[in-house]
């Protein structure tokens, strides 16, 4: 099995079983550029179209009955595919739409290189 | 040198209110949820005053408010309008220093920037859309000798607009002052990090508008921006921020058929040609002074020049002399005048920066300066503070794709123009770029190849009005800065007039 690209903290996992109380089910879409750029949106499923222009990164599976597809662009996904996610949660308050705002938290990416085995499993 | 007192402790010049409501019709009015939330300072973490956390009702309040006002201010004469933003300019400069302090109060970055710089950009802006409005015209074309078309500039109506917090007075007035000319009504709703300082701006200014035409609705983005933005009673929606956001509000415009003007930043390339190290002479002095750019404003600028690009002949002379200028950079008290990098704007800005300097770190890149969390000490403890940092790596890493938003700077090293030109557009976006040499062929054609909407020749971070701003590529879509601005926030009607006595002779 190919190694995953994208996991989750627990303090973000508890976050999104919390949201999703509030918003139903969840996505995230990672943000590039200015001010807020480079944190993962979250948004309601459906509220994000999501197309050919971008890549799903994987799903984070939260509960038995809750996952949460994490997508990118195709464009950033070109210059960030050397690297493993996770997806992290901090105090501080995001703009943006993203639904953890209002919380007084933000998601946040936290990144690493993949190790080369790892790197070899995923370009085979 | 100067510190001055922090607002709420004596001897202060600018005083916040404890809380903010929305300013809706002219006047301030309580949020339909009653609820508040909080606004810490950067300085010291500590919040300062409460603001009201709005939602869709208080964005439909502000609408209406917006609606009510549109037509009379659309008609009202371009003498008028002009008249109303110059008086506007006038105000704001008499209290120049009191903005300036409150804004450094609640975005963290040093009063000698936003004395200097945001203050008296945004008096001028002001000042510039007057002028631009008094001169336009409209035209006319003659289609034969008894039918004329005429063309006219029209308002759009209301529109809506969502502000960065990396320059909350600037940014907003960047998009009221031409939206205002133009004679549209604004809901404007400002960043969840500064939501407090554009209200204080209106505390100065807001009598001199008629009620309705400048609405402004706090809150965070899923709650009111997205009301806001979603809305198919505005007739444009304008953006600053990341490009998630941007394609969102997009979505949503296409929904309603309505126009976008998009500024989503960029990875802006900073390229020293050798020529500059010829003489240690003022203009080399100049070229480590725009090298050093990318900590003005704690780097958190659309335009950061957070790529370095330096001739391989001339890097081992060059980065030393760089690393030295960097070092000399101070951090301290933004309230103090003698200061040049403050604080970031919120704690989870300052936590992206820090996880972004352990990735390059990860991906291999070399610190060469920098590269903590500063603890400045006191009350400063509290604050969000980050030392400048300065990576060698080369371009593949993120550090080098990726818009950090924070005081760090990627450096690298080209072989020859081709080589420099390659890196710089081996990026998402097209913002901004610098270009440095004494060869103004070189600079030229430099210029002209780089894929960015703004080229700082032999200069940085200038943003003068009358100089066009805006993106090439993921960076976004539309201009700012310059009188074509009024073309974003205008209708163009076209009255085509028969003066022919007698019928086509169709029927």
């Amino acid at each position: 099995m190919a190694p995953e690209r994208v996991a989750v903290t627990p303090a973000a996992a508890e976050l999104l079983v919390k949201l999703r109380g509030m918003h139903g089910d969840l996505m995230f879409h990672q943000s590039g550029g200015c001010c807020d750029g480079s944190s993962p949106m979250c948004y309601p499923i459906g509220d994000f179209i999501t197309s050919e222009a971008d890549v799903h990164l994987g799903d984070l599976q939260i509960t038995d009955d809750f996952t949460v597809p994490v997508w990118i662009s195709r464009t950033q996904y070109a210059v960030w595919a050397h690297t493993h996610l996770t997806i992290d949660v901090v105090p501080g308050r995001g703009a943006g739409f993203s639904v953890e705002a209002p919380e007084g938290v933000r998601f946040l990416i936290r990144s690493r290189v993949f190790r080369p085995e790892e790197q070899a499993e995923l370009d085979r | 040198m100067t510190v001055y007192a922090a607002p709420g402790t004596t001897g202060a010049i600018a005083e916040y209110r404890s809380r903010y409501d929305h300013w809706i019709g002219g006047e301030y009015v309580a949020p339909a949820s009653g609820q508040y939330f909080e606004n810490p300072s950067p300085v010291t973490g500590a919040t300062f005053t409460e603001v009201a956390r709005g939602n869709a009702e208080d964005i439909e309040r502000a609408l209406d408010a917006a609606h009510q006002a549109a037509p009379a201010w659309g008609r009202t004469s371009v003498t008028e309008r002009a008249l109303i933003l110059n008086r506007i300019a006038d105000r704001m400069e008499a209290n120049l220093e009191k903005i300036a302090v409150a804004e450094t109060w609640e975005n963290g970055k040093p009063v000698r920037e936003t004395l200097a710089a945001d203050i008296p950009l945004a008096i001028d802006h002001f000042r510039y859309f007057a002028g631009c409005i008094r001169a336009q015209e409209g035209s006319i074309s003659e289609i034969d000798n008894d039918t004329v078309a005429y063309h006219f500039h029209e308002p759009l109506g209301v529109v809506g607009q969502i502000i960065p917090w990396n320059f909350p007075i600037l940014m907003a007035v960047w998009k009221i002052a031409p939206a205002l000319a133009a004679g549209n009504a604004i809901v404007l709703k400002p960043a969840e990090q500064t939501p407090a300082s554009i209200l204080f701006l209106m505390d100065i200014i807001g009598d001199l508008l008629p009620p309705g035409v400048l609405n402004i609705v706090n809150g965070f983005g899923v709650e009111a921006g997205k009301p806001l933005a979603s809305s198919p009673r505005i007739r444009k929606i304008a953006f600053t921020g990341e490009t998630t956001t941007g394609r969102l509000i997009m979505q949503y415009a296409s929904q309603n058929i309505i126009p976008v003007t998009l500024e989503l930043g960029g990875k802006s390339p900073n390229i020293f040609f050798e020529d500059i190290a010829q003489t240690n002479d003022d203009f080399y002095d100049k070229t480590l002074e725009g090298f050093t750019m990318f900590a003005l404003n704690q780097g958190e600028v659309c335009t950061c020049p957070s790529r370095a690009l330096i001739q391989a002949s001339i890097y081992d002379q060059f980065i030393g002399d760089a690393l030295a200028r960097t070092e000399a950079v101070k951090q301290g008290n933004p309230l103090d005048t003698e200061t040049m990098i403050g604080a970031q704007a919120s704690n989870d800005q300052l936590e992206k920066i820090l996880s972004y300097i352990e990735i390059g770190k990860d991906e291999g890149a070399k610190v060469l300066t920098g590269g903590t969390r500063a603890d400045l000490g006191g009350d400063l403890s509290g604050g969000y503070y980050v030392t400048p940092t300065v990576f060698e790596g080369n371009n593949g890493m993120r550090i080098f794709q990726e818009e950090i938003f924070g005081p760090v700077l990627s450096v690298t090293t080209f072989d020859d123009f081709d080589d420099a030109m390659k890196i710089a557009n081996d990026t998402l976006y097209g913002l901004g770029a610098g270009v440095w040499s004494r060869d103004g062929g070189v600079a030229y054609r430099a210029g002209r190849t780089i894929q960015a909407g703004r080229v700082w020749t032999n200069t940085y971070h200038q943003y003068p009005a009358a100089a066009a701003f805006g993106g090439y590529k993921g960076s976004g879509v539309g201009r700012e800065n310059h009188k074509m601005m009024l073309d974003h926030y205008q209708q163009t009607k076209n009255l085509l007039v028969s003066y022919a006595p007698t019928k086509l002779g169709f029927f």
